[in-house]
């Protein structure tokens, strides 16, 4: 039987980094990882509650969203969906989109708009937290 | 090698799809694998739903920031949230959030179980599939009927 051997053409500095040709190395795959266990009991939290908030009043609905306890699990909930579906988008469209400006221009909008929908879902929450009650 | 163009080719694109079979005889070749008669295996189905499921529950953030901003806004602006919500074309939103969610949550644990290198064996995979499906159309009706009694 033959020998078999195979040649790594990559130098012995940049094995050691792992960074590959994206220069991220496992950075996207593991805020994907981060995010999705983060999320397993924040969803399962939030779908509980809000049984006792469909067809609620506002002030129901403030009262809930203001209590400190929520408004926490709520940032981490709305940070952590959003940097989640930011990922994974990404990655779906990084698969489907073959033109290099058209994947880039549509990744970038596709961050673009979490970042934003994070954004206002958080000041939404916080607005509730410190103006609710006074 | 085909030496003249056969006469059973409709489309220049047949030309892939004609070869001799072992007697020598030209026979006309299925394109494989054919979206519209091959057999899906499982795990197929599975994975492209995952990722189905991913980008529908991305839409629901969106409704769930919309949502929390709507809490936040004047009572007239959360009023209308609220129809919405509670119109056919919400619930029926909801109720496919519900799913979807079902789906990616219990298909996600299995994504995490594997990258912990358990779970890789061929009967294990079709297996594990199969569980995730049954369990996902339990958990989705289990949440659907609670939220319904729920409702006020």
């Amino acid at each position: 039987m033959a020998d078999i051997h195979i040649t790594v053409r990559r130098s012995p500095l940049g094995r050691v980094r792992g960074l590959g040709s994206a220069h991220g190395g496992v950075h996207h795959w593991w805020i994907q990882r981060l995010t999705a266990v983060a999320l397993l009991p924040l969803t399962i939290w939030f779908v509980i509650s809000v049984f006792s908030l469909l067809g609620a009043p506002q002030t129901a609905v403030a009262a809930f969203v203001a209590s400190p306890v929520n408004t926490v699990l709520l940032i981490a909930l709305v940070y952590a969906s959003l940097h989640h579906a930011q990922a994974g988008l990404q990655t779906v469209l990084e698969d489907y989109i073959h033109q290099d400006g058209g994947r880039v221009v549509a990744v970038l909008a596709v961050k673009a708009l979490c970042v934003f929908l994070g954004m206002a879902g958080i000041i939404a929450v916080l607005k509730l937290a410190f103006t609710t009650g006074r | 090698m085909l030496e003249r163009p056969d006469p059973r080719m409709k489309d220049s694109r047949d030309a892939l799809m004609i070869a001799r079979n072992s007697d020598g005889k030209l026979v006309r070749r299925p394109l494989s694998p054919h979206l519209q008669t091959y057999r899906w295996p499982v795990t197929m189905l599975s994975s492209i739903l995952h990722r189905a499921t991913g980008v529908a529950l991305s839409v629901g953030c969106l409704l769930l920031v919309w949502w929390l901003v709507a809490a936040a806004g004047s009572p007239g602006y959360f009023a209308m949230v609220e129809g919405f919500i509670g119109s056919w074309l919400g619930v029926l939103m909801l109720l496919g959030w519900v799913a979807a969610l079902s789906y990616h949550v219990l298909n996600g644990v299995r994504h995490l179980l594997w990258d912990t290198g358990r779970g890789f064996a061929h009967e294990g995979l079709n297996g594990t599939s199969y569980v995730v499906l049954g369990a996902t159309a339990v958990l989705t009706l289990l949440v659907w009927v609670i939220g319904f009694a729920a409702w006020r």
